[in-house]
């Protein structure tokens, strides 16, 4: 099973088991800005946002299958074609989870916070049944066009393949663009006051209407990057897939804070060593069950979250 | 305070007291459907008693839980360990009743005590992680609890020398569950007007404005816990005892939990014949009027290619969730709405009450400062 070159020394398996988890995390960072940023402003948890997930890596997997790719050939062609699912699943779910906004959450505005969540989880359950309907109901191989090859070298003790790479450098460009765009467009500075008070945010002339639109806008892009990204890291998908890691990337969003960005990151980085971690020195099957406890461990002690009450600034 | 009506619900629990003394509507809904409704009715009053365990909570006291099949395996499994053969306990059916009941609500006591202090959203996630924590512990604890197999088989509830059919005739089965449902509900209704009651109505509506009247929410909050984990895990019994296996722990995962939500929130949140009604309309979705559709479907279209879409089941998804999405946008107060919650969702219609808007579980924005 160890991948990796030397399994006899423990602190390269911790360290390689840390990389993987970091990875893995970055992953999860993704989906969960998806759900801050819209708890951030409308307080609505979207349970939908994992089968949007789900929804997208399943339009990265269809335009491969239009283009016959079945498994890595010319990397100038797959390199191509990544950008190709890039470029059609992060529009694909940002305009699906603008106009679910539009059509399902809008009209609830002003209802109790029940009702969105309610139909968030209608909408969820709407985008599983579509999920089932597209790739059926077993595991679905997403074509393999990242190298898995070491880049070290095959003979170093640390492992860090080319999909590791790829994952860091989707994720990571794109979280310091969010980070740049909220802080310092102005779009940025009108979504983080409808977060703080709509309001008021109202009365000094912002369109929060707009502002809310942006933001699922956004939330849904990032999840159509994660979608691909997720694709082609893990290379299996199926339409249970938004469930499983929309949950994990929600923890990390509530743990971290929920409405909070870099609390989101963080749960989520925390998540991921967490699940790596777990499974090398705990056991792959308690994994999940390791993750809820220390998600419950630490809501009782921070309870809203860990970066959640100092940080009053909500986006 | 409204003076006590008597309502709807003794008529509905009277029909269906009297449905198994008459064969003729079983026989004539037998030969419409090619289905025993009898047969399902048993798990119709299983699920009420777990939607009404969950309204408890989410209803009455306004927390949103996620997590209720969490209590409902728990149900189950304690009496699996009690009575299944490979264990040496053999307790009566009584027994197992009791402890099934009494540890789900003791572990209901337990997942509260931490939690209390969190505001409705966080609450709301460390249920459902609850749930999952305990169903990976069912599942992994194989030397406990056989796994993902489930214990099998439990021992029906009376042993052979009593002489009641438990297996072959489906009215044994029928008259506990429904009996032990017509006991919870009129617990339950006598509950929602005691002093407990009405301090989570008030908790719900405004915790703040509750607590500066001296009520104490993590006190009211703890009991709503342990009395809707006490009913899940009654229900639990009674479905594992029913279904003579504890089944495999994935049965009690977080789609049960959103199952038995939607129940309630179709029919009604904080009204029991709303409850009822929900669980009746969603059960007999899934266990009757999806099945005959298939056949139908099946039969008017026959077609050797085996499509999801083709098929009524492979639709469930939609039909649920286009429902909620409904639900919510044209009658979010549920089928059988209580009428106190329907003043707070019209309160324009309200006419002898003054209400303020309030949400329905307790989680109003707060200004930004406090926490």
């Amino acid at each position: 099973m160890p991948l990796f070159a030397d399994a006899t020394d423990p602190w390269l398996t911790l360290l390689q088991f840390t990389v993987i988890g970091l990875t893995k995390g970055s992953l999860f960072a993704l989906i969960a800005l998806g759900y801050t940023m819209v708890y951030g402003i409308v307080e609505l948890i979207n349970f939908a946002h994992g089968d949007l997930f789900m929804l997208g890596s399943f339009v990265a997997f269809t335009i491969l299958g239009l283009f016959g790719v079945q498994s890595a050939g010319d990397p100038y062609a797959d390199a191509g074609f990544v950008l190709l699912c890039f470029a059609a699943a992060i529009p694909f779910c940002a305009a699906l989870n603008v106009a679910v906004d539009r059509v399902v959450y809008r009209p609830l505005r002003n209802a109790p916070k029940l009702a969105p969540l309610v139909s968030a989880i209608g909408v969820s359950f709407i985008f599983m049944n579509v999920g089932l309907f597209w790739g059926g109901s077993q595991d679905v191989n997403f074509p393999n066009l990242v190298s898995d090859d070491n880049l070290f070298g095959e003979t170093a003790k640390i492992r860090f393949t080319a999909k590791d790479l790829m994952v860091i450098g989707v994720t990571v460009p794109l979280m310091v663009a969010l980070t740049v765009f909220v802080k310092f467009t102005s779009l940025g500075t009108a979504m983080r006051a409808t977060a703080q008070n709509p309001t008021a945010a109202k009365l000094m002339g912002i369109n929060t209407e707009t502002v809310i639109a942006t933001t699922f806008a956004i939330g849904g892009a990032l999840a159509g990057a994660a979608s691909v990204t997720y694709g082609l890291y893990i290379n299996t998908i199926s339409y249970q897939i938004g469930f499983q890691n929309g949950l994990y990337a929600f923890t990390a969003a509530v743990l971290g804070g929920i409405g909070n960005i870099p609390g989101a990151v963080l749960g989520a980085l925390i998540i991921g060593l967490v699940v790596s971690l777990g499974s090398v020195y705990v056991g792959e099957r308690w994994t999940s069950a390791l993750v809820f406890a220390i998600l419950i461990v630490i809501l009782v002690f921070r309870p809203s979250g860990l970066l959640g009450s100092r940080t009053r600034e909500k986006v | 305070m409204k003076p006590y009506r008597l309502g709807w619900e003794p008529a509905i629990f009277a029909m269906l007291l009297a449905y198994p003394l008459l064969p003729v509507f079983e026989s004539s809904f037998f030969a419409l459907t090619k289905r025993s409704l009898g047969d399902q009715m048993p798990t119709v009053f299983i699920f009420a008693i777990l939607a009404l365990g969950l309204n408890v909570v989410v209803g009455y006291t306004g927390l949103l839980h996620l997590g209720i099949a969490a209590f409902f395996a728990v149900g189950a499994y304690v009496a699996g360990i009690l009575t299944v053969g490979a264990y040496p306990f053999g307790a009566p059916f009584v027994v197992a009743l009791v402890a099934g009941t009494l540890v789900a609500a003791l572990l209901g006591l337990l997942l509260g005590a931490p939690t209390l202090r969190l505001r409705g959203d966080y609450l709301a996630l460390v249920t459902l992680g609850f749930g999952e924590v305990v169903r990976f512990g069912l599942k992994n604890l194989d030397a406990v609890t056989a796994g993902a197999k489930g214990l099998s088989p439990l021992p029906p509830p009376t042993g052979p020398e009593v002489g009641i059919d438990w297996i072959g005739d489906y009215r044994p089965f029928y008259y506990l569950t429904l009996l032990l449902l017509i006991g919870v509900s009129v617990m339950l209704s006598n509950l929602e007007r005691s002093r407990l009651g009405r301090a989570w109505i008030a908790l719900r509506e405004d915790e703040l404005a509750a607590n500066c009247m001296g009520l104490n929410p993590s006190k009211l909050k703890l009991a709503a816990f342990a009395l809707g984990a006490g009913l899940a895990g009654m229900a639990g019994v009674l479905y594992a005892t029913r279904l003579t296996s504890t089944a495999a722990p994935d049965a009690y995962d977080f789609n049960k939990s959103v199952f038995i939500l939607c129940c309630v929130i179709l029919g009604g949140l904080g009204s029991r014949p709303g409850v009822l009604l929900g669980v009746f309309l969603l059960v007999g979705f899934d266990n009757i009027l999806s099945p005959i559709l298939d056949t139908a479907i099946q039969q008017t279209f026959p077609s050797n290619e085996s499509r999801i879409y083709r098929t009524f089941t492979g639709w469930r998804l939609s039909i649920f969730g286009l429902a909620l999405i409904l639900m919510m946008r044209f009658r979010p107060e549920g089928l059988i709405p209580s009428s106190r919650v329907k003043h707070e969702l019209h309160p324009d219609e309200a006419v002898a009450m003054t209400v303020h808007p309030v949400t329905l579980h307790g989680n109003r924005r707060e200004p930004e400062g406090q926490s």
